[in-house]
């Protein structure tokens, strides 16, 4: 079943032919949301009623465009910040770990090694519930220890991000972590007998042969938190990021805003995920 | 010197340790000590089981919490067959630029919220949708058909969603498979399917381990698929979960169902590792 093994006519018509049908079903979901987005009706079926920019662009009731609908561009900076805070944070952490477990032999060093890949097979809701669980513990002691009300401590933001940061690290560590085994080790050794110190011999070979994973790592861990839904779900305040604010619309009934929004995001994350790409081919 | 390195193996093990201790062990320890204990009354608790009896007496949570299992069981299996052909294909028979092309086809779902492709299934499967117009225009139905919120909806929604990540590695182990390898098989008299069953597949076990796992874990995970795409019938058990924590402020038994879902999920990777013959660290780093 090689190119090179001589295959009957009528087995590979059936072959090829399945290879389509699967990246039909690929992409009929997302076609379908896309072209809806263009349908000057209040909800996104059929009939169609005519092609209109309206769900974009539109001002006056009943078609609002996302760009005039306070509601998701307000989710969409929740999202953006969150998804920042996220990238950030868990790529820091992430090339720490991917250092810690490349340069050094310790005791417990398999155990730990382990532990970091836990988060990936810790269902999202779960660890969501675990996080507010173990938090509002923290609140309550502080209240009866103190009668401090610390609200940071309640469902909100920063729960939301450190629920995304929980699991998101392991990622960004396995990505960075897979770039560093690449590394040559005689550089930086060169670098230091030249009369370098550490951290100058890190900072101007280390961690220049690191961008490309780290800035890798940022984009997907921007990805990950921006459609992030399980772990969110269980961790959301009143400040609502997209797919929260998405999903409480689609249970209201959808018109085909919801398709703009859509859509939107679809472009956004390709041209990202483009970029990179692009960015590592060179790199 | 010396010092100097032990100083900066401590600064970068106080993240990880920070990040491990604070955001996953202790609050799966507090989870697991809420769910021990039993409200007596307002502001009163006692260490029981009673929550995890609970959960094992009453009909409704046991039937959610087998059919949770056997569900994502199943629509792990179903998303092996259906991807394995199509990652051969990408990896075996497709070349050079077309090879490319496929493989980043199958990504782009990946870079799209779960959400928005949901969404999609709903607008083409509901009672107004695409699939019942078509069905009608092409005369196969005289009424509008309601698709959406059968087990069989959201199997397919399942599958979709998860798909990619069996392709992934797939590709990935099938690709190192070397092509002479696969004409010896032939040359020593092989069939095409005692060629898959001896040379392929043993090959692709990594890939299709690790690629279950994580279909595994997302179906039996989800959320959004049961409850947007499944009916009435469908209860899916992180839906009992959210219900518990978020409508009924039940934490206790929320969180006993929360330890049950991670103790299953556990026991089935750590099955499928067993079985197979790899650890974690293989499979996942």
């Amino acid at each position: 079943m090689i190119p090179t093994i001589p295959q009957s006519r009528s087995f590979r018509l059936v072959y090829g032919g399945y290879v389509a049908l699967f990246f039909l079903y690929l992409a009929l979901p997302l076609t379908v949301v896309a072209v809806f987005a263009f349908n000057d009706s209040q909800f996104p079926s059929l009939p169609w009623e005519g092609f209109t920019w309206n769900w974009f662009f539109g001002e006056e009731r009943p078609q609002i465009g996302v760009f005039h609908e306070r509601g998701i561009l307000r989710s969409v900076g929740t999202s953006a910040f969150v998804a920042l805070c996220v990238a950030v944070l868990s790529v820091s952490v992430g090339t720490t770990n991917a250092f810690l477990f490349n340069r050094y032999e310790f005791r417990g060093k398999g155990f730990l090694y382990v532990l970091m890949l836990l988060p990936l097979v810790i269902p999202g809701i779960v660890l969501g519930i675990s996080i507010l669980v173990f938090s509002s513990t923290l609140a309550n002691g502080l209240w009866d220890f103190a009668q401090m009300d610390l609200q940071a401590l309640r469902p909100g933001l920063l729960l939301v991000i450190l629920g995304q940061f929980s699991f998101i690290t392991t990622i960004a560590t396995l990505v960075i972590s897979a770039r560093l085994q690449k590394f040559d080790r005689t550089l930086e050794e060169a670098a230091l007998n030249l009369g370098a110190d550490r951290l100058t011999a890190v900072r101007t070979i280390t961690l220049p042969f690191l961008a490309p994973a780290m800035i890798g790592a940022v984009v997907v861990a921007f990805l990950m938190s921006f459609e992030n839904f399980n772990t969110t779900l269980m961790l959301v305040g009143s400040d609502a990021p997209l797919t929260i604010a998405m999903f409480d619309r689609l249970k209201e009934g959808s018109t085909p805003l919801l398709n703009a929004v859509s859509l939107l995001l679809m472009l956004g994350s390709s041209l990202l995920a483009l970029l990179v790409i692009l960015f590592q081919r060179r790199g | 010197m010396r010092n100097q390195s032990r100083i900066t193996f401590y600064l970068l093990l106080t993240p990880l340790v920070l990040w491990l201790g604070l955001l996953i062990i202790i609050p799966h320890i507090d989870m697991l000590l809420i769910s021990l204990r039993e409200r007596i009354s307002f502001g009163v608790y006692e260490t029981s089981l009673s929550q995890y009896e609970k959960a094992l007496t009453e009909p409704l949570y046991l039937r959610t919490f087998w059919r949770t299992a056997v569900m994502s069981v199943l629509a792990t299996v179903i998303t092996l067959l259906i991807a394995f052909p199509v990652a051969y294909y990408i990896a075996k028979m497709a070349k050079g630029r077309l090879q490319q092309v496929l493989f980043l086809l199958c990504l782009i779902p990946f870079y799209v919220s779960e959400l928005v492709r949901t969404f999609g299934w709903m607008i083409l499967l509901r009672e107004t949708g695409l699939i019942s117009s078509l069905l009608q225009w092409v005369g196969l139905a005289d009424q509008p058909v309601e698709l959406l919120y059968t087990d069989a909806t959201m199997m397919v929604g399942l599958v979709y969603t998860s798909m990619l990540f069996i392709v992934v590695p797939l590709v990935t182990t099938l690709e190192s498979l070397d092509d002479s390898v696969i004409e010896a098989g032939y040359d020593l008299g092989g069939s095409g399917f005692s060629v898959l069953r001896e040379i392929i597949i043993p090959h692709a076990m990594p890939g299709i381990v690790s690629g279950c796992i994580v279909v595994f874990m997302l179906s039996l995970g989800n959320y959004l698929t049961p409850t947007m795409l499944g009916g009435k019938d469908s209860l899916w058990f992180t839906e009992m979960i959210y219900n518990q924590f978020i409508v009924r402020s039940n934490w206790e038994l929320g969180a006993a169902f929360g330890f049950m879902l991670l103790v299953l999920s556990s026991v089935i990777v750590w099955g499928m590792l067993r079985l197979t013959g790899r650890t974690l660290k293989e499979t996942m780093g």
